[in-house]
Formats: structure tokens, sequence, C-alpha cells
């Protein structure tokens, strides 16, 4: 049964992708689908009636992430249902009004989709029992009326005005946010059963106070509590309908719903007290006084609502029951009687094309019947008996004699609810008299008449309300209000009778104190104008928005500017002292013994200590001399040698092979680059970075030293026992790193070509199409770039290298060598060929295209993974045997040497595609200079 | 014996071979691309589905058993990440597939190679080997950055694989120190040889976990290592920045990995993280929300969404307890297939205004507004965590587990901010781009082909993870807590009779 | 023997990083190969150093130095390769798009 809860939520929801289909069929049938979803929710709230009326609060959830406190619960009460009825009930009037207000164009479905999404996400708002799912619904509302007041989004000021609406609302909602999870968290649930059963427990709470300000603070952004209420008047960018619906009747309504909602868990505190009635009573005030100053009624309106919005604000923080049940009628009169002046006052403005009440006067003469609706409405807005307003405001002013608060001060507060409803009587006669009566009409663009029937009918319907509730409040809204009250109160409802005529009391007298002063001040009104334009300074609220958004973006530009300058230097500065820092506090908070471990130092060898002399001097030289770049090239070859010879000491036979080889590729590759380089680099770097830059080489290195220092001088326990043991037995090779690399660690040399394979086809990719002047004055002639005698040295050559990398291939599963000191010798050979005798020719000799050469290496190596699937066996499982071969002799051969194959193909056609790249530049160049000569 | 665990890695690396064989024709490559990475969907399910049950599977490479050789392990945490990887794979190819691809050379295979390189990394067991894919997925973003050339991406090149090969030998460096103590390579071998170690060494192996930590921070761009992102991702060609959106998940989710399966083993390297994780997190939202606020691309602000979600997620991880963990996870998906949604979008809606492309000016009125509002109006909400989409559910998790930790409310007060403020960027992009200029043009119907294709999948994601929040959220949940019980782990990778042989060296 | 060794290392890394600092970016290349040499070193000598025993399992020779890690430098060493290579194609190609060496050139150009 209460499951109809969740479904009138959602068949209104359902109307947003309908009204834009309904739209296309034309204007009526969209108003008509809207309406339609808008009646089919009340429908289905209507059988709930009688159990809510009764006291009863439904409710109805499911789970969805429990563990994070959201469930789709939702829970009809009092005061649930109120809000629910005035949120469809006049939605339905904004439909049927839209329909006839809106010109004809092709935004009307978009219109009615936003407009459904809104009531939706309201009824969301007022129906939700997860407090987490009812900011979810509120966020819509924020987000639908961004949408809304953007409508008109030709006109600059209204895409400001969402904007800022956005900002403001949109804050409030992040606040509320954090606000109800600490609200949850200190009640232990997100249900609002449990919240509002736990107030005596919630108000204990150390964390009660920041949660009041955080959840206050997203209430009165979205009711426009002052100082946040700026997005409001500026809001009325937004078509009429717009107004009157989400900003007065309802959405403004969230904020001071959401105070009722708490009202159990939260009020009673002196913290609520001191900040709801401060907010409220300024905000009461301050929108009172603005609102008569406005010239356009629309803004008069507009502060109005700011200034009743603080009224009911001020209700709740008096924070006694029945100011509390004031509260809440006044929510329900409110959202009456300015809907219905919203209307009206859309009608004006569509009659006469302004609304400058300057300009606007007499129009009871040409449109009687509106005026009488609008001044009726007014009336209930001041206040005046036999209309809603009046009995609201009558029970304000009961409450504010002898508030428990103000003791001392007994007259304070009825003093100041007389002042201030002076004001809003003021600015309630300046609109009847202004726009209806004081003469005649100046030069209006259009000349004002009646309109049409269908469009009045919300505006009576409405204003009938104002005066049946107020000559028979009890019979009207006696029982719902009483339903509210008890869901705010939680039952303990004060009594208080619903009547027009309390017999002679104070507030009655403080009432004709209210008007007497108020049409007084409405008569010098000039004056106090006057005043108020020379001395008070003007602030465009949108204008001050865009400064301050452009502000902080400037602001946001000026630091980044500072700390990210782009440049590689810094990024990498960054990097390293991140890096030293975090390693050296890790080794400093750590339990360090001595830097130097257990195992004596080994004594050191004559050849070891030359080799790192040279090693110095070439690196230093390099760092010293790194814009003589040939020389500097030259040493780099010296330490990468060095380098190698420490691999030969320290028995490690393959690496050296591999650095001998490696380096001979990397030497050419940048000798080639060079040529595309100044020879001479220019001096740029200023002493300080220099010192900069060697303090943090200096520390990196001392860091690293140290580190391998106390590494070296620690025994330690490894696996590698394993692989000793079972290369032979296992893997079929007695060169153990081969066989580590080829079969115990194969995967490890898959990805390793891989990479290789990708930075060859990566240069080939960076420099496709690329064209570059070389420096090297050499190579001008023929004869220099391919010497003879080189060309009759490397003629033989080739075939004799290839069968020795062959043997390098065959042979290094037992001795050293293997597929890439194979592919690396097998590139040399070639690469000497292209030296000697250019590229045409090498091209001639080998019709290769590299990439495909890569890519079938790569697949070699893969498919020898795969072929292990066949046995069952996982990737790259391996297999061997012993083969006899001539020259070679017995050899043993293992499935993983096919991989090896795999892996020397991709070496050498990754080599050869870069060098080949890298020639072809220089090439390039000569054919172009050859062309132009 | 399953070899489903290999698959991500192989398949891609397949159809990197075939691309590269049939280099000459695009469309051929395009067909062989996207079939593999359709293929791989399935894959990616298969993936889940059995990780779901909680059991782990492992993959000893050539049948050496753990630690001597390399293994890879698939429990629920690698299987969500795979997934992820290959199910953004597929749009961004889309994408690409409308001709993007065809601006340089080799495309399809570097992003095939990208692919088998990040399924790599999430899927090892091994450290080596973890490094191994780092430089495969390295050198093919290298690649893809760079694609379709020009100064911007060459100078963003420089800077990034300048940074990272320093990065790489950090990592060597970290390798070294960590095998030259503990003696092997295997994360959890590791974690036994931690608990052995004498505690002389621990110093030691404190230093090289805190070089790990630094050299995985760079990846994932934490402050102060988070300047090079807006460029290098700026600089890319949308469907390529949508693949990197996922890269700094890497680094993410390696310190996930190693501090829970390697780091957690022993007392002192426990405390790796904690410390000091947290206000740099924190740091690192404010210094994203600054850059989007600075922007002047869209591209650029969806950029600096990125950083954004990198320091949401290690805020969350610097809490590290298991809701923490799996509130980051649920964030990590939802942010990676947003994000890259955004560049995608953030392309079409620079191609619709031409020459103004995706600059803050005001520019010519778009074609297809209607379309393309729609997905800016979805991925915005999504991006900025609001209501309803699935960044509000994350930022709620994130937002809860982080609540009562150290630093809490400044955590809170950056995630909050860091949704509101760029927002406020991406609502005035909204006027500018869709509302300013006048008369909009007419062009309502939305033109299919591959790109929207790509646009509309990654759209759909946040509604989808809102929809089916519950399950993606339990599963993050199950992942979250199996990461934090390493026992099973240790249990299946090395075996319950766990006697490995270890010689003493020297 | 091990204090000479850890020094050439930090020598070669701190030579490697104050090149790696510098602007243009052909030094920028020769700090990373330098640097490369330090890194293999270490990574190599996880090891420990040994002398006369070389991880070929043939007769005569009873000592082994330990196998895995020269695997790993191996690895290492083409993989430096290959990022050395990739990376003076992208500064050539930097060259070529600025017209600079520099190794933020054409920052202003964007």
């Amino acid at each position: 049964m209460s499951k109809l809860i969740a479904l009138a939520i959602l068949v209104v929801f359902a109307g947003v992708p309908l009204a834009p289909l309904a739209a296309r069929l034309g204007r009526r049938y969209a108003a008509q689908a809207a309406a339609a979803c808008m009646f089919a929710g009340l429908l289905l709230l209507a059988p709930l009636v009688p159990d809510v009326l009764s006291g009863q609060s439904l409710i109805v959830g499911w789970r969805w992430l429990p563990e994070w406190g959201l469930n789709l619960s939702f829970r009809l009460d009092g005061l649930g249902l109120l809000l629910a009825l005035l949120i469809l009930g006049i939605g339905l009037l904004i439909v049927l009004y839209a329909s006839y207000y809106l010109p004809d164009s092709d935004r009307l479905g978009r219109f009615f989709a936003l407009l459904l999404a809104f009531a939706a996400g309201m009824l969301g708002v007022v129906l939700s029992e997860n407090i987490l799912f009812m900011l979810v619904f509120w966020e819509i509302t924020s987000l639908t009326s961004f949408l809304l007041i953007a409508y008109k989004y030709e006109a600059h000021d209204a895409r400001i005005a969402a904007r800022m609406a956005l900002a403001v609302t949109g804050g409030g909602g992040l606040a509320l946010l954090a606000g109800l999870l600490l609200l949850g968290k200190i009640a232990g649930s997100f249900e609002l059963s449990d919240i509002l059963a736990r107030g005596p427990q919630i108000r204990a709470h150390p964390l009660y106070a920041p949660t009041l300000i955080l959840i206050l603070l997203g209430a009165f952004t979205k009711s426009a509590q002052f100082p946040l209420h700026f997005w409001l008047p500026n809001a009325m960018a937004a078509p009429a309908p717009i107004s009157a619906y989400l900003h007065s009747a309802t959405m403004v309504k969230a904020g001071v719903f959401l105070m009722a909602r708490l009202y159990p868990a939260l009020a009673g505190t002196d913290l609520w007290f001191g900040l709801v009635s401060t907010v409220g009573a300024v905000t009461f005030v301050f929108g009172a006084y603005v609102a008569l100053l406005k010239h356009d009624f629309k803004g008069l309106l507009a502060y109005s609502t700011v200034s009743h919005l603080g009224l009911i604000t001020l209700l709740f923080g008096l924070d006694t029951p029945l100011s509390a049940v004031a509260g809440i009628f006044h929510i329900i009169n409110h959202a009456i009687f300015k809907a219905s002046l919203f209307m009206a006052a859309g009608i004006i403005d569509h009659e006469c094309g302004t609304r400058d009440m300057r300009r606007i006067n007499g129009l009871f003469k040409y449109m009687p019947y509106t005026a009488t609706l609008g001044i009726v409405a007014a009336g209930a807005m001041a206040g005046v008996p036999l209309l809603n307003g009046f009995l609201s405001k009558e029970m304000f002013f009961g409450e504010t004699i002898g508030h428990p608060v103000f003791v001392s001060y007994a007259w304070l507060l009825p003093a100041f609810a007389t002042a201030a409803s002076a004001l809003s009587v003021a600015y309630s006669t300046r609109f009847i008299h202004d726009v209806f009566f004081n003469g005649e009409p100046i030069n209006l663009p259009r000349s004002p008449h009646e309109p049409a029937r269908w469009m009045r009918l919300p505006v009576e319907i409405l204003v009938l309300l104002c005066v049946a509730i107020g000559i028979v409040p009890q019979f009207s809204v006696g029982s719902l209000l009483h339903a509210a009250a008890s869901a705010v109160l939680r039952g303990e409802v004060p009594d208080y009778t619903l009547a027009l005529w309390h017999g002679f009391n104070w507030p009655l007298a403080m009432s004709l104190i209210a008007f007497a002063a108020g049409i007084l001040y409405y008569m010098n009104r000039r004056l106090l104008l006057g005043v108020h334009e020379r001395y008070l300074p003007r602030l465009q609220s949108p204008v001050a928005f865009e400064r301050f958004y452009l502000w902080m973006t400037r602001s946001a530009e000026q630091v980044m500017a500072i700390c990210d300058n782009r440049s590689l230097r810094r990024n990498l500065a960054l990097f390293l002292l991140f890096s030293i820092s975090l390693g050296g506090w890790a080794y400093l908070s750590g339990t360090n013994g001595t830097l130097q471990g257990a195992t004596a130092e080994s004594p050191p060898y004559a050849l070891a200590l030359a080799g790192a002399a040279a090693l110095a001097i070439g690196s230093i030289g390099v760092a010293i001399c790194h814009r003589q770049r040939l020389f500097a090239v030259i040493l780099l070859s010296v330490v990468g040698l060095v380098v190698a010879m420490s691999f030969v000491l320290f028995s490690a036979p393959d690496l050296a092979l591999t650095q001998l080889s490696v380096e001979v590729v990397t030497i050419t590759v940048l000798l080639l680059a060079l040529r595309f380089l100044p020879a001479q680099a220019s001096r740029d770097t200023s002493r300080l970075r220099n010192l900069g830059d060697l303090a943090i080489a200096t520390l990196g290195g001392g860091g690293v030293a140290a580190l391998c220092y106390a590494m070296l001088t620690r025994p330690f326990e490894t696996i590698s026992g394993f692989f000793l043991r079972n290369a032979v037995p296992e893997g079929g090779g007695s060169n153990v790193v081969n066989v580590i690399l080829v079969d115990f660690r194969g995967f490890d040399t898959l990805g390793e070509i891989t990479v290789l394979a990708m930075a060859a086809l990566g240069a080939h990719a960076l420099l496709s199409g690329l064209r570059l002047v070389p420096y090297a004055a050499s190579g001008s002639s023929e004869a220099d770039r391919h010497p003879v005698m080189l060309a009759m040295l490397v003629r033989p050559l080739l075939p004799l290298a290839l069968v020795v990398s062959l043997y390098i291939l065959l042979r290094g599963h037992n001795l050293p060598g293997g597929g890439f000191i194979a592919g690396l010798v097998t590139a040399v050979a070639l690469i000497l060929q292209y030296v000697a005798r250019g590229i045409d020719f090498a091209r001639v000799r080998l019709p290769i295209d590299h990439p495909r050469l890569i890519a079938a290496g790569l697949a070699i190596a893969a498919a020898t993974g795969l072929a292990s699937w066949i046995f069952g066996a996982p990737f790259l499982t391996s297999a061997h045997g012993h083969v006899d071969l001539p020259l070679l002799g017995d050899v043993e051969f293992a499935s993983a040497m096919a991989f090896d194959l795999g892996v020397y193909v991709v070496v050498v056609a990754s080599t050869l595609l870069i060098l080949t790249e890298l020639g072809a530049l220089s090439r390039r160049e000569l054919t172009r200079s050859g062309t132009a000569a | 014996m399953t070899h489903l665990v290999i698959l991500p890695i192989l398949l891609p690396l397949a159809a990197a071979v075939a691309c590269t064989l049939m280099r000459s024709s695009i469309q051929a490559q395009r067909r062989v691309s996207l079939s593999a990475a359709l293929a791989m969907i399935p894959v990616a399910f298969l993936l889940l589905e059995r990780a779901s049950h909680g059991g782990i599977d492992v993959y000893a490479l050539g049948g050496w058993r753990a630690p001597f050789g390399i293994v890879l392990v698939l429990d629920r945490l690698a299987a969500l990440m795979a997934a992820l990887c290959i199910l953004l794979a597929l749009p961004a190819l889309f994408y690409a597939a409308g001709g993007i691809d065809a601006e340089g050379r080799h495309f399809h295979a570097l992003f095939q190679l990208q692919v088998a390189g990040l399924n790599g990394a999430f899927l090892t067991g091994d450290l080596f080997n973890l490094f191994v894919f780092f430089e495969v997925l390295l050198l093919a973003s290298y690649g893809l950055l760079s694609h379709g050339n020009g100064l911007s991406r060459a100078r963003a090149g420089l800077t990034y694989v300048v940074l990272n090969l320093a990065g790489s030998a950090l990592f060597l460096i970290a390798l070294g120190l960590l095998y030259g103590t503990l003696g092997t390579l295997n994360m959890a071998d590791m974690a036994e040889a931690l608990t052995r170690l004498p505690a002389a060494d621990q110093a030691l192996v404190r230093t090289a976990g805190a070089f790990l930590v630094a050299v995985f921070a760079l990846k994932a761009a934490l402050l102060p290592l988070s300047f090079w992102l807006p460029h290098v991702y700026g600089a890319a060609c949308a469907p390529v920045a949508a693949l990197f959106a996922i890269m700094t998940k890497v680094g993410i989710y390696a310190v996930l990995r190693v501090s829970a399966v390697t780091f957690s083993a022993a007392p002192f390297t426990a405390d790796l993280l904690q410390p000091w994780l947290m206000p740099f997190a924190i740091a690192t939202i404010a210094v994203g929300t600054l850059g989007a606020l600075a922007a002047r691309r869209l591209g650029v602000v969806v950029a600096n969404f990125i950083v954004v979600s990198t320091g949401t997620l290690l805020a969350a991880i610097a809490v590290s307890s298991t809701d923490a963990v799996a509130a980051a996870l649920y964030y990590l998906v939802h942010s990676t297939l947003v994000s890259a949604g955004f560049f995608l979008l953030a392309d079409r809606i620079a191609a619709a205004r031409g020459a103004s492309s995706d600059h803050f000016a005001s520019g010519p009125p778009l074609t297809n507004a209607m379309a393309l509002g729609a997905g800016y109006l979805t991925l915005a909400i999504a991006i900025c965590g609001a209501p309803p989409l699935s960044g509000f559910i994350g930022k709620a998790m994130i937002l809860q587990s982080v609540q009562g930790a150290a630093l809490a409310p400044a955590a809170w007060a950056a995630i909050l901010l860091s949704s509101l403020l760029p927002a406020l960027v991406l609502a005035r992009t909204a006027s500018v781009f869709f509302w300013e200029p006048r008369p909009p043009r007419a062009g309502m119907l939305l033109q299919l082909g591959w790109p929207t294709a790509a646009i509309v999948l990654l759209a759909a994601a946040s509604p989808l993870l809102s929809v089916f929040a519950a399950p993606v959220a339990a599963y993050a949940r199950a992942a979250a807590e199996q990461l934090h019980s390493p026992r099973s782990y240790y249990g299946a990778v090395l075996g319950a009779d766990a006697e490995i042989q270890r010689e003493r060296r020297p | 023997m091990e204090l000479v060794f850890s020094l050439a290392i930090g020598l070669l890394t701190a030579t490697g990083l104050y090149l790696l600092l510098k602007e243009q970016t052909f030094s920028v290349i020769l700090g990373l190969t330098l640097l490369s040499y330090g890194v293999n070193l270490l990574l190599f000598a996880s090891g420990r150093l040994a002398v006369n025993a070389p991880p070929l399992v043939l007769g005569g020779i009873e000592r082994h130095s330990d196998p895995l890690p020269q695997a790993l430098v191996l690895t290492a060493i083409v993989i430096g390769f290959g990022m050395t290579a990739y990376l003076i194609a992208l500064a050539l190609r930097a060259k070529g798009e600025s017209g600079s060496d520099h190794v933020d050139a054409g920052a202003d150009k964007e």
C-alpha cells in the first residue's frame, strides 16, 4: 500500500521523457502530458491521506547500499503530505498557466520535461526517509532550477543568474551533504525515523555544532536567507511560471522544510535558537526593506519572498511548539498567495510588456478582474484580515509576546515583529497602489487588457483558497496543519485554535499598529527612496559574481604559473628531491645498523682500480665536456667499455658481450644523431643553477653509493641456487643466464623484446616525414661518405659476421652468447655495410620491410610459447634434446632456442629499423640539397 | 589449468603483431584491432566471474613454480583492473577508428601493446616482471602520445619520456636493493623473506620500498609529481588521452598491491605510507582543482580532473581501512570511465566548434548541440560527483570511509570543493559553448558512427554504475577484504608446502 | 673492492643525474646513458661480486656467481638501449618541430 509513495514520485519522473515526445505533436499535448503525470501523482497519494491525517507516518523502503547508508526508502507523514500537496497541486495550476503563458517555441518540450523533473525531485525531497537520498533529490532540484533559470538563455542575465543559483545552492548542497553524513554518523543511521528518535543523543554529541552549521548552510542557501539570498532575485530572469513555482511556492521552501523535518533532531539548543532566529529575523527585515525600493514589481515580489522565508525561518528559530506550528502554517499561506501573485504579475508583464512600476499605473481601469485578484493576493501578503496571511501573522505576533528567552526585554521581540510587518504592509501597499491605481499608465509598449480566460483560472483558484483559509481555516486546512505539526513536534502538538476572531488582544493591536505604520511609511516613500539612492551603494550582484569568478580563475592561473613552470628540469628536480627525501626518511626512521655490513671487504685488484680510474675520468669528463658533443660521445664509449670490462672481471661474460655490442650500436646511433645537432652547445645555464644541479646529483649519487655499499657488505639468502641446479637437467642448457632468459624467466624476455620492437616502431613513427639540416660539415662529397677502402674491407666481412652470429646464437644456450648478442653482431655487421656503401646499396642487397620483420620475430617467440599449449602446459614451457650437427658437434637443442631465434630476429630488425631511419634522415636531406643544386 | 589468465596479455600482443604485418592497410589494421578488442570483452567478464568466487588463480609461466619462475595471479583486484582496462580500450578504439588512427604510423600496434602492458602489470605476481610490463606500457604510451606528431606533442613527449626514464632507473635501483637483501623477486615470497629479515638490513629494505612508492607516485601523479600530467594528457590525441585515463590508476594499483601483499608482512615496511600520504593526497586534490580553474581548454580541465581523482583515491588509500579501499575501488572504476568519456566528448566539441576548438572563447554555434549537450550534461554531472550519478555515490563512500581519520576535515573540505569549483567551470563552459552562440544552429540529429558510439558507451557507464552500484560496491568490498587478508594470496602463489631452498651469499 | 665498486656506481649516478638536469636534449641523453650504466651495475651488484665464477654449469667451474641478477641486468641493458634509441629519435623530432635542441623549446609557440 505505502509503495504508492515511491510510485507517485516515479510517475512524475516518467513524464520527463514523455513531455518532449508529446511536444512533437503540439504544445497542448506537452502540457496535457505534464498535467496528467502530476495528477496521477496526486491520485496515487490520495488513498494514503486518511492514515496520514490520523497521525501515522507511512514508511516503505528497499535495501540498496546498506553498508554505505544508501537505502531507497520513503516516508509519508503530515509534513510530507502537506508539501506534496503544495508541489503537485500548485504544479498542476502552473502547467495550465504556462501552457497559455509561454510563446510557442521548440523548447516547450524541454520546459515541461524540466518542470516535471523538478517536481519529481521536489517530491523526492519531501517524501524521503533516507536522508542521503533526500540529498540526491535536493541536488536534482538545484540542477533543474539551474536549467530552468537559463530557459531564456539568449539573455545574458539569465545565463549569469543560472550560474549564480547553481553556485550558491550547489555549494549549499555540498555543505548539506557533509552535514547529513555527520548526522548519520552521529545517529548511527541514515533513516529519518531513527534520527528523529535520537534527538537528545544527537544534541549531546561533540560533533553536533559542526553538523548543525553545515546542515543550516544547506537550508539557508536554498531558502535564500541573508546574506546568501542574492541568487533568488536574479533568478527572476526565468519566465513567470518558473518564478511562481520554483522560486516562490516550492523549491525555496525546501530549506525551511528541511528545518521542520529535522526539528526534532536538531532544535532545542541555544545554538539553534541563536543561529536560526537571528538569520531569519535579519532576512525578514532586510527583504521587506529592499522590496519597497524595487521599481520592477517582480523584483518587489522576489524580495518579499526573501522576507517571508526569513519570517518562516524566524518562526522555527523561536523554538516554541506554537511558533513551529505558525511556521508550517505560513509555509502553506505564503505558497498560495505568492504563487497567485507571481502569476498575476506574469499576466501584467505579459499585457504591458514592462515591469517598471514607474510606468505601469492605474491598471484597475484596464483589467479590473485581474486587478481584483492581484489586490486580494497582495492583501494576503500584507496580512489583511479575512485572508490567510492574517492568521499566520497573528500566530507569529502571539508567539513574540512573552517569549521565554527575552523575559528581561519582553517588549523587544513584539516591537521588532510589528516594525517588520509594517514594512511588509508598506511594500504590499506599493504593489497595489502603484500598479492598479496611481493615475494613468505612462507610454506602455502594449495596451493592457484582460488575459485569456484559462490563463486566469489558476490565479482565481489560488485567491479563492486565500479567502477560504482566511475565513474558515479550521475547516479548510485544520486537519492537514495538525497532522503536519504533529509530524514536526513528534505528536506533542500544543492546543491552538484556528479561528478568524480571537477577540481583542495584543496581536490584533500589533496588526493595527503595523498597518498604520506601514501605510504611513509608504506615503513618505519618496523621501526614503531619495535617502537610499543617495547614501546606499548599489551593488549589482551579477556583476559582482562574474568579477569574483574571474578573480578566482585568474588567481588560480597565477598560483599554477608559480608551481608549474612547465620546465623538464623543474619536474625532474622535484621527482629526484621527492625520491631522495622519501628514501632518506625511510632509511633514517628505520632501525639502521651500521652502513657497513657483516661481510669483510674483498681485496681490490690493480686492474679493477685502473678501470675505476678510467671510469671516473670518463664520466666526469662527459659531465664537464657535455657541450663538446663529439668528444663527450667518445668519453662515453670509454665508460661503456669499462663497464663491459667490469662485467668480464666479475664473471658475467654474457653481460660483457651484450654491453659491448649495445655500446657499438648506441654510439653509432648517437653519432648519426649528432649530424643534426650543433657540435658545440650554447652554455646558457646560470652558475647558481649548476650548483643546484650539482647538489642534487651529489645527494643522489652519494645516496646510491652508500646504499650499494651497505648492500654489498651484507650477506643475503637467495633463491638463485635453483637455477644453477636445474639449468642443465630441466632447462637443457649450461649457460644458466641464457636459460633463465629464455626459459625460467622467458616471459620477461618476451616483454623486453616487445619493448625493443616498440622503440623501433615508435622511432619509425617519429621520424616519418621529418626534415632536418645536418650540421656536421663532413660527408659533403660522396667519396668521403663511402670511403672505398672501408668498402673493400667490409665486403667480405658480412658473410663472416653472419656465420659468427649464427654460431653465437646456437651456442648461446650453453656458452656465453644467445639471441641478443647474435642479433646485435648481425646488426652491426649490416650497419658497417650501410656506412661503407650507402643505404641505397644496402637497400638493394637486403630488400627487407623491417617493421614486418620485427613482427615476424615477435610472432616466432610468441608461437614458441604457445606451442606448449598443445601439450597442455602453460605458456612458454620448453622441451629439449640432443642433436648432432656438423661443425658444431653435439649440440643440445631446446625449444627455448626457437624462442631465442625470435629474440634474434627482433633485435636485428629493430636495430636496423632505427639505424636506417636515422640514416635515411641524412639521405632525405642530401637528395633535397641535390635536387636544389 | 586454464589459460584464461594470460589471454588479456597474449590477445593484444597477437593483434599488435598482426597489425604490424599488415601495416600497409589501415582498414585491415582497424578490423584486426577492433575484433581483438571485441574478443577481449567476454574475456573481461570471464575474469570477473572467475575471480568473483574468491578463489585465486595462479598461472606459472613456463611451468616454473613461484618464486623461481614468473607467475600471473588473478585475484579480485587484478580481475577488476584488467576488466576495466579492456572495457576502456574498446570505446577508445572505436573513437580512433573514426580516422585519428590514420594520422601516424603503427597506431593500432602501439595501442594493443599498451593494453597488453597494462594487463600484464595488473596480473603479474613478480616484481621484476612488473618492471618489464611498466616499460612495455610506458614505451607504448610514448609512441601513442606522439601519435600525429606536432610541436606540443613532441614537447610534452620529452618531459614525459625523460621523467619516466628517471622513474624506471629508480625502479631498477629499488629492485636491486630488494633482491640484494631479500634474495627473491616474487611479491609473495618477498613478504615471506621480510618476516625473516635480520634487523641490520631493515633500513635498507625500507629505503628500497620508499623508492618503489616514489616511482608509483610518479605514475599516479601525486603532488609534487603531478605537474606533467595536464600538459601530457592535454597534448595527446583524444583516444590516447582516453586510454591514458587508466595510466595513473596503474600507479595507484601498484601502491595498493605492493603495500598490501609485500609491505604489510613486516612492521618496518607496513608504515611506509601512513605517516605522510594523507597531506600529500589532499594537496594533490587542491592542485588539481586549481588547475581545473586555471585551464583555458576543456581538455585540460578534464586532465586536471584526473589529478583530482588521484588525490581522492590516495586519500582513501592513506586511510587504508577495508571500507576506504572498497570505496576507492568503486570510485576508481567510475573516474576512469567518465574522464575517458569526457576526453572524447571534448574532442567532439572541439571538432564541432572548428577553429575555436575547445578553448573557452565564444565560437560558432554547434552542430548537434542537442546531442552534445546531453552528453556534456551527463558527463559533467558524473565527473563533478553530483547526484544522481556514480560520482556522487563514489564520493559519498569515500567521504564516509575517510571520516574519523587524521586530517579528515581537511580531506572533506578538499573533496567537496573539488566537486564545487570545477562544477562552476563546467557550468561557465556550458554557457559559452551551448548558450552564448546565437542563433543556435538547427542541426539537431545525431550523426552516427564509431566516435559517437564510443562516447555513448562511456557516457552510459556512469548511469549504469549507479544503477548497478550494489553489485559493483559489493565486488569492490570483497576485493578489498581479499587484499587485506594476504594469507590466501601467499598460499595460492607459493603453495601450501612452501619449502623454498635458499643459499647464503657470498 | 666493494667500496671502490660502490663509489664508481655513485659517480656514474651523480654524473648521470647532473647531465639529466641540463637543458640540451643531447646532454640529457648522455646523462640517461651514464645513469643506466650506474643502475645496471647496481642491479648486477645485488648478486654480490665474485671473480672467476661464471654462471656456466660446465666441468672445471665449481664456483658460480649469482646468475639471476645477470639475467635481470641483460634485460635492463636491452630495455635501456631501446629507450635511449627512442629518446634520440624524439629529440630529433622535437628539434625538427621547434628548431631548437632545448628541452623546453617552443613553450611560447603553443
